[in-house]
């Protein structure tokens, strides 16, 4: 029977996560997901013989209020950030769910090989996903450089981690001493922030991806271990999801997983000594011409990068569509799939100002439209527009889809300053006869563009 | 059937049935997607608060009260963050309904 009531929650989830495909069913089915969560605990602890009422009471208080606390503070600009800690926490909830088990047991030489196995699994998977998610937490908040991060003999000491994991790991399941299990979670930990810091800001996307298949893993790893089917069932559907994710984003790079993964893609500096074009002359523009050229286009369309959200400028954004709309202009907004920080990311910022969500075209949907389009704003995005990965073979971003934006009448970029993209490669759109370059903030520029637009 | 092939069997087909329901998402729904999922990848709670119900040894203890707490935040902070970002997409029938 209560086997009967955990499938009852799990098809909660499957449910949960189809209705969170269309945006119509969105919300009721983060909502069924959250109902099956809580039938699915209130079953746990009705069923299971519990004998330690105060711990569990302790860690769900403390849990609720810093999730719920978290959850109600975040700003939309920060949410890369905040999905990379809550995969962190589910990972490395799963590790010590499994630490546990070694804890209690107080003969592990006896141990199932099955339960063994299941248990280094969850440590592993969890622990790499709780610190890999803090240094990517850490890159995208600030507090580390965004830059890959580079040391001598780095390639050496991460093959000798990933060898020396195997190894202990093949220890702790064969002689099962506890102590070769903790060794595990101490070098799974350390290849967690191995494996991320080499990787890139602009990488994000993709990494967080990963992390977040990495979090469902290891709940149906716990699930293993201690033979539960709804961790199993949970952990998979969540393993499964975030790896079509991963996915989608390395082929919108136009790069392996691998690739990303361990090439250190992305300039050490980020600036001057790339590229030689530096010295063309660039269009400057002004706000005012800036209002002049969008005030008396047919079409418009808004192509937002990281630098929307660096700026918080999903709300001028909309007051500059707002006044054009009102002129009688069409605006629409193209986003790349790997604009920002996280899958969708582009698409949040401007929900939260508010933009209707069928103005907003993908890479397949926009790209027919820019040879009909007057003019293009784009707002710091860079290498999702530069023309280099369609035309240039000897670009290292060559293959890369891109937003055709240079087949519109005209291109305005706002920008703070010529300074290459992540990728560290000059961009030749700016040089071109049809590009405005706007110097400025994106939202700074944004404000006075819709001031002098309201004098037109 | 042994559990280890019944908790295979189950694996397998749920990643199935995750890759067909997800595949299909458009992009604009992709960060809610992903913290909804990761909300109920904090499904782990239920082993967390078996091992923190064991009343065994304080290390135990302090274990299992670790994982309960840290797969609350998970939990709890996944489903309302989501909750909060799904409640901003709204197509255009839904602003004007609202502004009037």
């Amino acid at each position: 029977m209560t086997s009967i009531l955990y499938l009852g929650a799990a098809v909660c989830f499957i449910l949960g996560l189809k209705r969170l495909g269309s945006p119509g069913t969105a919300r009721s089915g983060n909502r069924l997901a959250a109902f099956g969560m809580l039938a699915a605990i209130v079953l746990t602890l009705v069923t299971e013989n519990v004998v330690n009422w105060g711990t569990i009471v302790a860690g769900l208080a403390v849990g609720s209020v810093i999730g719920a606390w978290a959850a109600v503070r975040v700003q939309m600009t920060a949410m890369p950030q905040m999905v990379a800690i809550f995969n962190g926490l589910g990972g490395i909830a799963s590790a010590l769910v499994a630490a546990t088990e070694i804890v209690v047991d107080t003969d592990l030489s006896h141990l199932p090989a099955e339960t063994a196995i299941s248990i280094i699994f969850s440590i592993l998977i969890g622990s790499i996903t709780f610190t890999g998610s803090f240094v990517a937490f850490a890159k995208l908040q600030g507090i580390l450089p965004g830059r890959p991060l580079k040391f001598p003999g780095q390639q050496a000491i991460n093959v000798l981690v990933g060898i020396g994991v195997v190894a202990v790991s093949i220890w702790a399941a064969l002689a099962g001493v506890a102590n070769a299990y903790w060794v595990v979670g101490g070098l799974s930990l350390l290849i967690g922030v191995l494996g991320v810091v080499p990787i890139g800001g602009a990488d994000m996307p993709v990494v967080i991806s990963l992390l977040n298949s990495f979090s469902g893993l290891a709940a149906a790893a716990a699930g293993f271990v201690i033979q539960s089917n709804p961790l199993i069932i949970g952990g998979a559907l969540v393993g499964a999801a975030g790896l079509i994710l991963t996915f989608q984003m390395t082929e919108a790079m136009n790069r392996s997983l691998a690739n990303v993964l361990f090439s250190g893609f992305g300039t050490e500096g980020g600036g001057g000594a790339a590229g030689g074009m530096s010295d063309l002359p660039v269009k400057r523009a002004t706000p005012d011409d800036a209002a002049i050229t969008l005030g008396y286009a047919d079409s418009v369309m808004i192509v937002p990068g990281y630098g929307l959200a660096v700026a918080q400028a999903q709300h001028a954004v909309r007051k500059l569509a707002d006044a054009l709309e009102s002129r009688g202009t069409r605006v629409q907004y193209a986003i790349h799939p790997v604009a920002g920080r996280m899958p969708g990311h582009m698409n949040v910022l401007l929900a939260e100002a508010d933009v209707p969500y069928e103005q907003l075209l993908d890479l397949e949907q926009a790209d027919p439209q820019f040879a009909q389009t007057d003019v293009v704003l784009v707002l710091g995005a860079n290498d999702v527009v530069n023309p280099s990965a369609r035309d240039d073979p000897g670009s290292p971003i060559y293959g890369m889809p891109i937003l055709n934006v240079d087949r519109a009448g005209t291109v305005i970029v706002v920008k703070r300053s010529l300074s290459p993209g992540f990728a560290g490669i000059d961009n030749p759109l700016f040089y071109e006869d049809k590009t405005l370059m706007l110097f400025a903030d994106a939202r700074d520029g944004l404000e006075k563009t819709i001031a002098a637009l309201k004098d037109l | 059937m042994s559990p280890l092939v019944v908790g295979i069997t189950v694996f397998v087909l749920a990643s199935f049935v995750g890759f067909e329901v997800i595949s299909k998402v458009p992009p604009t729904l992709h960060t809610p997607l992903m913290s909804g999922a990761n909300a109920i990848s904090g499904i782990t709670i239920i082993g967390a608060l078996v091992a923190a119900g064991l009343g065994a040894s304080f290390v135990a203890q302090v274990l299992g009260f670790l994982a309960v707490a840290t797969a609350t935040v998970n939990v709890v902070g996944g489903f309302l963050v989501t909750d909060r970002m799904l409640e901003m997409f709204r197509s255009r029938s839904d602003r004007e309904k609202q502004k009037k």
